[in-house]
Parts: structure tokens; sequence; C-alpha cells
């Protein structure tokens, strides 16, 4: 059982936890990514995120099929948050259960590197100093960056 | 000649100045017949040199042939996470 959703309301990691647990799997492996003050160097206040939705729950579903070919894990479930967030609010959560670790650990890496390059997904910073952008990667300074 | 919808997101929705963009189309056009024509635009200035397209909610390469009842979408660089 896999689950890819992109969603409007607070993610709950334990629930995404409750939803792959099983008396099979030794290892769940949880990565949260939560919105953080700063960003290349600038102070950050709140987040908006957007998303394409309908192609962004189908390249996460492909995603998810694409992990269980590598890894072998069939249970993940993986929500994203779009809206506007404040900062430490969770924006997105993977969850990845298997009988052992490496594969659950393997495969959230997966995911999350995944989504970073080929999810239509999109962040608009407000800054410390009243300034909104919207955040490009590919022009990013490389400063303090995650 | 028909028309196709261009769907805009995020950072190309404000360049452009809207969600949509309405592009002539002639038969057998290619997604790089359709980049050529959105550079043309005001607004364009936003976009990279090889800008993302998604035919149909799937990433197109420039040579796929596009059809007017396809859903087309302009992909700004994403940022999720």
């Amino acid at each position: 059982m896999s689950r890819a959703a992109i969603v409007t309301r607070p993610i709950d990691p334990a629930q995404l936890m409750a939803e792959v647990q099983s008396p099979q799997f030794g290892a769940i492996s949880v990565f949260a990514g939560t919105v953080r003050d700063t960003n290349d160097g600038r102070s950050v206040s709140a987040i908006d995120y957007s998303a394409y939705t309908s192609m962004a729950e189908s390249e996460l579903a492909a995603i998810l099929a694409e992990a269980e070919d590598l890894f072998g894990v069939n249970a993940m479930v993986v929500e994203h948050r779009v809206g506007a967030l404040a900062l430490g609010d969770v924006s997105i959560a993977i969850v990845a259960a298997h009988a052992h670790r490496a594969p659950a650990l393997d495969s959230t890496r997966f995911v999350i590197e995944e989504i970073k390059k080929r999810v239509p997904i999109w962040k608009r910073e407000h800054y410390g100093d009243g300034a909104v952008e919207w955040v490009d990667p590919t022009q990013s300074t490389g400063v303090a960056t995650s | 000649m028909s028309t196709v919808t261009v769907q805009l997101f995020a950072s190309y929705a404000e360049s452009f100045g809207g969600p949509t963009l309405e592009i002539p189309l002639d038969p057998g056009s290619t997604v790089g017949d359709l980049v050529l024509s959105i550079r043309a635009l005001p607004g364009a200035y936003a976009l990279p040199e090889s800008p993302r397209i998604a035919v149909n909610r799937r990433f197109a390469s420039f040579d796929q042939v596009v059809d007017p009842g396809d859903e087309v979408a302009l992909i700004p660089p994403v940022a999720g996470g």
C-alpha cells in the first residue's frame, strides 16, 4: 500500500506512520521537511506553497513506484502541503516501512531527492525585510541551503 | 488554425500576467514550436534557455507533437520539499 497526496491541511507525521505500521515491518523511516527561518543567507518569516496539483500527485505516485522497483519498499506515504505555512510547519512528510532499515532509509532519501527535481510544486518566501519572492533553486547562491 | 491552452503557475503566471495563454497551433506543431511562440510574448523574459513543458501531466521533449486537446503546462523551476 502506497499513497501520495497534495494537501491543504496540517501534516501529522505520526498519522502517516500509523498508516504503514504492520507487524511484518521492523523499520519505519520518517522524513519531515519544515519551514526554516533562513534561506540563502536571508531571514525568512513564512512560505506560501503552490502546486500543479494533478500533475504533482501523478509524479509523486510515479516516484513511489520507482522506489518500490529500486528498494522493494511497497509501504510508503508522502504528503506535501500547499498554502500559507508558518515557521516550523511541516511542508512535507515521507514515511517508508520495510522489514529492514536500509531499504526504508534509502527509499525515503530517494523520494525526497526526486521530489526536489521533478514534482511541480513552488514556494514563495516572505523575508524579514518585507520582500516576497518565488524561490528558484536553479539560481541559488548555495548559502545555508539544505 | 486551432489553439492550445497553456497553463501557467507561480512566477510564470506573474510574468505573463495570468493563469493561461492561448497559443496558435498548426497541425503537427511540436513542444519546441510552442516554446518559440511563447518566447514572442511579453513576459517571456522570465523563461530559462530550455523551459520545461508538461503535456498531459508528463514532462515532454521538444520534439513531441502537441494536439489542440492536450493539457499543456509551462513548468517553472520546481521548489518542493
